[in-house]
């Protein structure tokens, strides 16, 4: 072969026309473009509306025109169809520009809704807020199946260990606590902390010392939560008579909160909420910053390859797991001792499952999983808010439960469309027997 | 390779105790003597040869001195001090280092983090990436083993991950090095690159215990040789007068015939022909670049070639198993581009994969049922679409009984059975039934002496009863003494067609690295 033929060889690259994730999504942004371009933003009301950033009175707020907003929108998801449509050359950027383009659905909903509404405006730092306390539980969840996970134990009982401290540590308080008392609160929850370790140890010795099928020992421990709480919320709580007790109180961070107009919106909240970010940071430093944290991740790769190292991976597995419990466990709490100041049966309300979609969203890493979080929060939090705008086309009002499902149809887009494969740890869900 | 270095045991050896010591070594698993009064000594500086058939018992003795596994009887002795190694942590700090066969390597992991693994490098509470990246540049360079620190596993070649692997025991300070079976994942280029590493390294104080059973490897490196058999050993002795024949017979026990004794081909109509194909591998990179191939009935076409040039590319398109993106595939008469893989194998094409426990068996299944993979469906094994069970158990014994499959049953699970005999079972069920053309990719890689030439046997006996047979092989030795005719693949088209009798493994050698030789066209067809 000559160097003339390697050389038209190694070239014949180039793309072919067939579709792809890529022409697929440009294709898809390319239709919603022409439609916002074409239709929406024409038939769309014209008067200005604003992005509130104080709370009435006479706020403080951003003016905008929802039609150019739509337009711009709209010409930026053509762009977008432009780039994954196009040659070779354009997917680098096609990539970034399909991530942007997805989670622009949110400001689109945000604006068509209120130009779609009465109200002339809406504050959005609230929303933020709001979305950063309901994604609490969510990314400590998700931290909680990081841990599990990267060792290599599957944790479906996510959901089933919050509960269960959410149920145990309001039950301490409500044994123990006067009214008020906020020393018993504090009691209570590391009470919940400890009952997230425990029943994370069940999980561990199921799947560890006993090998059950990990996806069979998690739903085994979802269920036992649901039958343990509710007996001890009718049987202790309701005894007790204190079925509902304090919060935890709000804490403004100093200088932070003092900033004007957003400061005290955003940087006062309550405590568990800032251990949130605490442990997903710490999460991250002793995860890859640390010898024990290598050799968790290795365990949940390539438990052989651990071994021949002389690493202890059935230990190393254990302590992973209850690690992830215990902070599970502080995820009860926040349901029952942030958020609520009671307990309700089934109070956690599937948030453990969406927490590992936020796990699988953030491929497996500590800030993918705390973005994931925020997402599902947002999404929260967005539908209570246009619950209250009223939102109306031609008269009829649109139902609140259409746009609660949109957020997730922006995390569908999301994953499938801009993420693409998330891949996990290799030896996640296989059991692990030392080489004798 | 002659005169690598003087293969006598160095001196220090009769002074000295040996530096590693076993001792009527005892391991028994349930209904197999794994090792029986196993002795072994390593001296410093020294490699030694560990030979013996699959399951003659070398991987459960070096796990034993390693600690994976604990000895149900007998002693290990280092420097003359008696150990008694719990886990491998103890080997290690013990100075034991250990390269398995199947590398024990995180792909997700960068070089050094699996490097460091276990003896991790830190500063306070936290990992020290710097350092460590330093120590192992300083490693590599004094023992010639070129790694980034930096780069993802996942990422490098075999040969590359092998040497952080060596690299991974000289970290932790290892002066005995196991090397189980290290060449053979290797090209025959690597395969020298890595004997120059042994050779730095044992000059440089290290003593090597290598596993292996490529005859010709034990007689260019090893100082000494034991070679076991059925967990026993069953020779031990210095290189010096051994042949390859000696060894071989040791080994399995009777007289092993290397030449493969076969008579001129008679080739007949053309069996298969590709023209101007076109196929792209997993990562989209297109590796087979505009393949002709012609193969004729009653002809052994060998293809040589370093891995990675279109190999497998070639042998899954053809089969059915990947879409060629350009070209087209005839055999047997037919256009068969893009039918499917069952389609192609009802016409009368077999395929003995090169990836045997992804395409070449089920695991979990049954050895009867593994043989009927390709036949299950037949009027013989099932009737109106439920399973006969006798008969699939007849077939299967009687094919287990006529490939020599050494197992206790044809309802044991497939993988309890050794490599060499899962391979014997692959061949088996694909050369059994209505058969014209065989493809057959790397059909002796990871077998013994006994195995090899029995399938080697096998492949002949098809030819000469008309089957027209491609064979894929990294094996130069394979591809020379089976073909009758040899393409070189080169970069994904063939770089030139030799006549097997004519071809040298100097020439082969030259065509598959640099694509031509002086004498590329002198037996064009």
């Amino acid at each position: 072969m000559t160097t003339a033929q390697q050389a038209t060889a190694t070239t014949h690259t180039a793309r072919q026309f067939h579709l792809d994730r890529s022409t697929i999504t440009g294709l898809m942004f390319g239709i919603i473009g022409v439609a916002l371009i074409a239709g929406v933003a024409p038939a769309i009301d014209n008067t200005t509306r604003r992005f509130n950033l104080e709370r009435p009175p006479d706020p403080a707020g951003i003016g905008f025109n929802p039609p150019t907003w739509i337009i711009a929108i709209g010409v930026f998801y053509l762009i977008t169809a432009a780039l994954g449509i196009g040659p070779q050359q354009a997917q680098r950027w096609a990539s970034h520009a399909r991530v942007l383009s997805a989670l622009g659905l949110v400001p689109l909903v945000l604006v068509l809704s209120l130009a779609l509404s009465d109200k002339a405006g809406t504050n959005v730092v609230i929303l933020l807020s709001e979305s950063l306390f309901l994604a609490t539980p969510l990314a400590l969840g998700a931290t909680t199946g990081l841990w599990s996970e990267r060792a290599g134990i599957i944790n479906i009982g996510i959901e089933g260990t919050m509960l269960s401290s959410a149920g145990v540590g309001y039950m301490t308080y409500a044994l123990l606590g006067e009214a008020n008392s906020t020393g018993w609160l504090w009691f209570s929850i590391v009470i919940a902390v400890l009952a997230g370790g425990l029943v994370a140890a069940l999980l561990a010795v199921l799947s560890i010392r006993f090998n059950v099928n990990q996806i069979v020992s998690g739903v085994v421990i979802n269920l036992f939560a649901l039958g343990l709480t509710g007996f001890l919320r009718s049987e202790v709580i309701f005894r007790t008579g204190n079925t509902s007790g304090v919060r935890t109180s709000e804490i403004g961070l100093p200088l932070l909160s003092s900033i004007p107009v957003i400061g005290e919106q955003l940087f006062t909240s309550r405590p568990i909420y800032w251990m949130m970010y605490l442990i997903v940071f710490s999460t991250w430093l002793v995860m890859y910053r640390t010898p024990w944290g290598l050799r968790v991740r290795a365990c949940g790769e390539n438990p052989h390859a651990a071994e021949t190292l002389g690493i202890n991976v059935l230990r190393i597995r254990y302590q992973s797991v209850i690690l992830g419990g215990l902070i599970a466990g502080l995820a009860g709490a926040w349901f029952s001792m942030e958020s609520q100041g009671g307990f309700e049966d089934n109070m956690t309300n599937a948030a453990g499952f969406i927490a590992l979609a936020a796990l699988i969203f953030g491929k497996w890493t500590p800030w993918g999983a705390f973005a994931g979080a925020l997402l599902f929060g947002f999404s929260r939090a967005l539908g209570t808010r246009l619950q209250f705008l009223g939102v109306e086309v031609s008269g009829f009002e649109i139902p609140s439960e259409f746009f609660q499902s949109l957020p997730f149809v922006v995390t569908l887009v999301v994953v499938a469309g801009a993420v693409g494969r998330s891949v996990g740890p290799a030896a996640a869900g296989t059991p692990f027997s030392t080489s004798k | 390779m002659g005169s690598f270095w003087a293969r006598t045991p160095p001196a220090t050896a009769r002074v000295a105790p040996p530096l590693l010591q076993v001792d009527n070594l005892t391991k028994t698993f349930p209904g197999v003597v794994a090792n029986q009064d196993v002795n072994l000594t390593l001296n410093e500086g020294e490699i030694h040869c560990l030979l013996g058939e699959n399951g003659a018992g070398k991987s459960t003795l070096v796990n034993m001195v390693f600690g994976l596994q604990q000895p149900d009887a007998g002693e290990i002795y280092i420097r003359g001090q008696r150990v008694n190694f719990r886990n491998s942590g103890d080997a290690i700090s013990a100075g034991i280092g250990m390269v398995h066969q199947h590398f024990q390597l995180i792909p997700v992991f960068s070089v050094a983090e699996n490097i460091i693994l276990g003896n991790e490098i830190t500063r306070g509470t936290f990992l020290d990436i710097n350092t460590a990246r330093r120590q192992i540049s300083k490693l590599a360079e004094r023992y010639g083993l070129t790694v980034d620190p930096d780069a993802r596993v996942g990422d490098l070649s075999v040969g590359e991950q092998q040497r952080v692997e060596l690299v991974k025991a000289l970290f932790r300070d290892a002066d005995i090095l196991i090397l189980d079976e290290p060449t053979a994942v290797l090209t025959p280029g690597e395969v020298d690159d890595f004997f120059a590493v042994v050779k730095s390294l044992t000059s440089q104080g290290k003593s090597i215990i290598f596993i292996t059973h490529k005859l010709r490897e034990v007689l260019a490196v090893a100082h000494r040789i034991t070679v076991l058999r059925a967990g026993q050993v069953v020779g031990s002795t210095t290189v010096k007068g051994a042949t390859q024949q000696s060894l071989a017979n040791l080994m399995v026990g009777r007289d092993v015939v290397f030449r493969v004794e076969k008579t001129q081909a008679n080739p007949g109509a053309l069996a298969l022909q590709t023209q101007g194909l076109r196929a792209h591998d997993d990562r989209g990179v297109e590796t087979v670049t505009g393949l002709d191939v012609e193969v004729r009935a009653g002809e052994i076409f060998g293809i040589a070639g370093v891995e990675g040039n279109g190999q497998r590319e070639l042998v899954e398109t053809i089969c059915g198993m990947r879409s060629a993106s350009s070209g087209t595939v005839h055999a047997l008469g037919q256009n068969i581009t893009g039918w499917s893989p069952r389609k192609i194998n009802r016409l009368g094409v077999a395929h003995i994969p090169e990836n045997r426990s992804k395409h070449g068996v089920v695991e979990q299944y049954s050895i009867a049922n593994n043989l009927v993979l390709n036949r299950y469906n037949h009027k013989k094994f099932s009737t109106r679409g439920v399973r006969n069970t006798a008969a699939i158990q007849a077939e299967a014994a009687s094919l287990v009984e006529q490939f020599d499959v050494r197992t206790t049953g044809v309802q044991a699970a497939i993988s309890t059975l050794s490599g060499g005999n899962q391979q014997k079972v692959v061949v088996a069920r694909e050369l059994t039934g209505h058969l014209q053309l065989l493809v057959v990719a790397q059909p002796t890689r990871g077998l013994d002496v006994g195995s090899i030439e029995f399938i080697h046997r096998k492949i002949i006996e098809l030819r000469d009863r008309g089957v027209a047979v491609l064979l894929v092989s990294a094996e130069l030795d394979e591809i020379i003494s089976l073909s009758d005719r040899i393409g070189v693949l080169y970069r994904g088209r063939l770089a030139a067609t030799i006549n097997a009798a004519d071809a040298t493994r100097e020439e082969l050698g030259l065509l598959m690295a640099t694509g031509s030789s002086s004498s590329t066209d002198r037996n064009q067809p």
